[in-house]
């Protein structure tokens, strides 16, 4: 079948319907890899194979990632008739009995979330459990969201195009080929208000509008999917929960710039990713969605798959570029930029996952309603990977001008443990920490970068009072420098001597001078360094040592870490008055540093100790102690 | 053309021409250790950074930076000074022996580096990493025999796995171009030793005049031009002399 017409698309959309509403239960899996790695491979077999057992006629469907990561694995149950309701942190033997509950038309309460709401359902929420549950977007975590990027993840099976088309997708394709002259694409997604989503913010129709105007004999689009933050897996989930969303975005972005190639550069370390937009894109080729003479508009556009190698330095542009190349992937100044002289010295564009997504939604929508969401001059939604320290994680969109606050304390949930939240570091190694008196703050560009930090990807890390923040800055230092290409003298020589002072800091041997001359560093590497991973290495150390100076002195000036992180400056003590003697520290302890009889309290030999914490996180008591 | 102002001083240069040259052209020096006229531009030292005030305000590599009209552009700006002194006071880190970078320093007022030794650092270490001879070897002479190798602070140069380079010609473009006199290249008897690249080429002696000469790997050019397949075998001293014999006879015969 080649779609060329509005009723093939409608046919493609019918079938989508009827597959996603089937006449019997539908159960999906939440498959991608945050849910894989939870368990859901074998939550999906025990189902299965409990279906077979009771004979009943269900669909099983592996989905990509619904956002909840702390919730996986996650099943999805669509009953006719019924309602639907989402079931979270479900083992094989949940999946048992849910399917003997689903055998006898009922859902089970256990592990039940929310409902999900259905049109044709007999009650809003449903009767029996369903009226007991909350709606899905009645759960602090999602009440505050708003899912553009992120629209169908977890909710259609990321290998099926025509679920894809029953729930909004190819309208947008659709309305440019059919509809819209190549200028008038570009003019929607400029009025939209569209800025790159990969971390730059620079406006999407505006690089659209400069490379459709470059002079090339060929032009074209890449999707930058070589995401690579620490904490950061927003561009995974979206290839592997809603592939289609970006293949569409692409072929509108080729249609628009006038490029009849494409290329998506993701990363080998994603292998799921890989193979499902592999898969829509076999898909999308077989249905005439890609390839010559897209909808009968005459206009031919093919996708291909560029596996990176793993540097991280690769998902700056002009890095990416010289890897497709077959060179090393390292970056080259800039002007002039990839939209004029890019890919094999053509006029290039290089868009951002999210940004291709949201662009098969804008274009479908239209430019209005995407310029309406969000504050004054920030009109978009943002995905955030919310993670480390703090009670709910996982990915959140959200319009930009959310509050720091409104992101960590009720999408959130706070801190982990009911421990005080102390920081939070914005975009990937490269952004800053964001104090928590702070959290007053928006979340959009110009606030975060008044407060010394970056929006960029939108890895979110939530660091609490067990934070040293000296630690975090060499943590982060550390990485970006393991990821240095080593091109330019100041991020390869500059960010190694910060390491150094960073070092001595954490190992109680610094000197007066060290903290000066730590900024003086960071400042030359922020400033003179070739490419962005350079320019903004430093910035967790000058966030820090602007925010949690008082935190540098203690190591620097007392010796001492008000975390209790550092190694080189704790010690850990046994409290005689809590210790019932019951030896599990004595046993555990990797270097027998801890000694004493049975029953009576132990004592730590601090010679030996590596404070290692061991005993600290083991003892039932509570009766480690770290001395700071 | 293009009209800029460098350090209070007007100058005219061609539209698109690096912002280096103007500020050459403006009887200014500046150290530079990865530029050379002769390749593509590449900035990787970060020395000649100069600070551009207007029309906007920023610290960029005048090496890699093409000129517009109207730039406004100040070579000593405390940010730019403060730039090159600590990219100096690393590069001095990473090679303390070298003379080059040490009287480059020194120039720019910066007489020791706070930056005590590389904690795994090779006191004799020569090369800044500027990357000249990688590309001169790649984009002019077109052996592309050495690379880079690693990333980060293992960087380094070398050939292929470490090991002796076939794609070596032995044409020592490489120890030629080297800012810093880190690759040596030493004939010894026939052999042409190229320590850095753990390479040895087998020189023969030229028939006409006796010196050593490298004509193994070069052999396919007898291929590419039929014209020298008189004189390949020679050296490249008499090969020029032999041609510009033909030419001047070739001449007299038209004449």
């Amino acid at each position: 079948m080649t779609i060329r017409s509005h009723a093939d698309l409608k046919n493609l959309r019918e079938d989508g319907i009827s597959l996603l509403r089937p006449e019997r239960p539908r159960i999906c899996v939440g498959m991608a890899t945050c849910g894989l790695v939870a368990g859901a491979g074998a939550v999906f077999e025990a189902i299965r194979e409990a279906g077979k057992t009771y004979g009943m006629d269900i669909v099983l469907v592996s989905t990509g990632c619904i956002g909840c990561c702390q919730q996986e694995p996650v099943v999805d149950v669509y009953m006719p008739g019924l309602g639907r309701v989402l079931y979270a942190r479900m083992t094989s033997e949940d999946g048992q009995k849910l399917i003997t509950a689903l055998s006898v038309s009922e859902f089970p309460g256990e592990h039940a979330l929310a409902v999900i709401p259905e049109a044709g359902s007999v009650a809003p929420k449903g009767m029996g459990i369903l009226s007991r549950l909350p709606l899905i977007s009645e759960l602090p975590f999602y009440a505050k969201q708003h899912k553009i990027i992120l629209r169908n993840s977890g909710l259609i099976n990321p290998e099926s195009i025509g679920e894809y088309a029953a729930v909004g997708g190819y309208q947008g394709l659709s309305r440019a080929l059919w509809g819209l002259s190549p200028r008038e694409v570009i003019d929607e997604i400029t009025r939209s208000g569209l800025r790159g989503l990969g971390g730059g913010g620079f406006p999407t129709g505006k690089k659209w509008e400069v490379c459709s105007r470059a002079a090339g004999t060929a032009r074209y689009i890449i999707c930058n999917a070589d995401e690579g933050n620490p904490g950061a897996y927003m561009d995974r989930t979206i290839l592997e929960s809603d592939p289609y969303a970006v293949i569409e975005g692409m072929t509108i972005g080729g249609y628009a710039i006038g490029a009849s190639q494409g290329y998506v550069y993701v990363r080998n370390e994603y292998p799921l990713a890989i193979k499902r937009i592999r898969h829509a894109i076999e898909q999308s080729e077989a249905l005439g969605l890609l390839g010559e003479d897209i909808l009968g508009s005459g206009f031919s556009f093919s996708i291909d798959v560029v596996r990176g190698a793993g540097a991280f330095v690769c998902g700056e542009e002009t890095a990416l570029i010289a890897s497709m190349e077959g060179g090393l992937g390292e970056p080259r100044a800039r002007p002039p930029y990839p939209a004029i002289k890019g890919l094999w010295g053509q006029p290039t564009i290089i868009n951002n996952v999210k940004t291709l997504a949201s662009v098969s939604a804008i274009v479908a929508q239209g430019a209005d309603w995407y310029a309406g969401i969000g504050t004054d001059g920030n009109a978009e939604t943002v995905v955030f990977s919310l993670v480390g320290k703090i009670a709910n994680t996982g990915l959140v969109e959200a319009p930009l001008g959310l509050t720091l606050n409104e992101m960590i304390h009720e999408i959130g949930g706070g801190g982990l443990d009911g421990r005080r939240v102390k920081a939070v570091q914005t975009g990937g190694p490269a952004g800053g920490c964001i104090p928590a008196d702070l959290f007053h703050l928006p979340i959009d560009y110009s606030s975060l970068s008044q407060a010394a930090s970056i929006m960029r990807s939108g890895g979110m890390v939530v660091m609490d009072e067990e934070t040293c923040m000296v630690d975090v800055a060499r943590y982060f230092l550390s990485f970006t420098i393991e990821e240095s290409c080593g091109k330019c003298t100041p991020c390869r020589e500059g960010a190694r001597h910060m390491v150094e002072i960073l070092t001595r800091i954490i190992e109680g041997k610094a000197g007066p001078g060290d903290l000066a001359m730590l900024e003086e560093v960071a400042l030359w590497v922020k400033g003179a360094s070739l490419c962005g991973l350079g320019q903004t290495a430093p910035n967790p150390v000058l966030s820090t040592l602007r925010y949690f100076r008082d935190e540098y002195d203690a190591h620097v000036n007392e010796k001492r870490c008000p975390s209790g992180v550092c190694r080189a400056l704790i010690r850990l003590a046994i409290v005689p008055e809590r210790c019932t003697g019951c030896g599990l520290c004595l046993r555990e302890c990797p270097v027998g540093a801890v000694s004493g009889e049975k029953k009576q309290p132990h004592s730590i030999d601090a010679a030996l100790c590596t404070r290692c914490r061991t005993c600290y996180e083991i003892c039932p008591e509570g009766a480690v102690e770290i001395v700071r | 053309m293009a009209t800029l102002t460098i350090n209070g001083t007007s100058v005219s240069i061609p539209q698109g021409a690096l912002l280096l040259r103007a500020v050459e052209e403006a009887g200014i020096t500046l150290p530079t250790l990865c530029h050379h006229d002769a390749l593509a531009p590449y900035g990787a030292c970060r020395l000649c950074l100069v600070m551009i005030i207007a029309p906007y305000r920023a610290l960029v590599a005048s090496c890699t930076y093409p000129v517009e009209e109207g730039l406004v552009v100040q070579t000593h700006a405390p940010e730019a000074v403060q730039a090159r002194r600590l990219t100096l006071e690393a590069l001095m880190s990473r090679c303390p022996r070298s003379d080059v970078i040490s009287k480059m320093a020194e120039r720019e007022g910066v007489t020791a580096s706070r930056f005590g030794m590389p904690s795994s650092g090779n006191a004799d270490e020569l090369c800044v990493l500027c990357g000249l001879c990688v590309r001169v070897c790649r984009d002019l002479i077109g052996a592309a025999a050495i690379e880079f190798i690693g990333r980060g602070s293992e960087r380094r140069v070398g050939a292929p796995f470490n090991m002796h380079s076939d794609a070596c010609i032995g044409c020592g473009a490489c120890a030629e171009v080297c800012p810093t006199g880190a690759i040596r290249m030493e004939d010894r008897g026939n052999q042409r030793i190229l320590q850095a690249w753990n390479t040895c080429i087998t020189l023969s002696a030229c028939p006409e005049c006796g010196r050593f000469f490298a004509p193994e790997p070069t052999r396919f050019l007898k291929d590419m031009f039929p014209e020298i397949k008189a004189c390949w075998n020679v050296c490249p001293e008499c090969r020029r002399q032999k041609t510009s014999r033909q030419w001047l006879n070739a001449g007299q015969k038209t004449d």
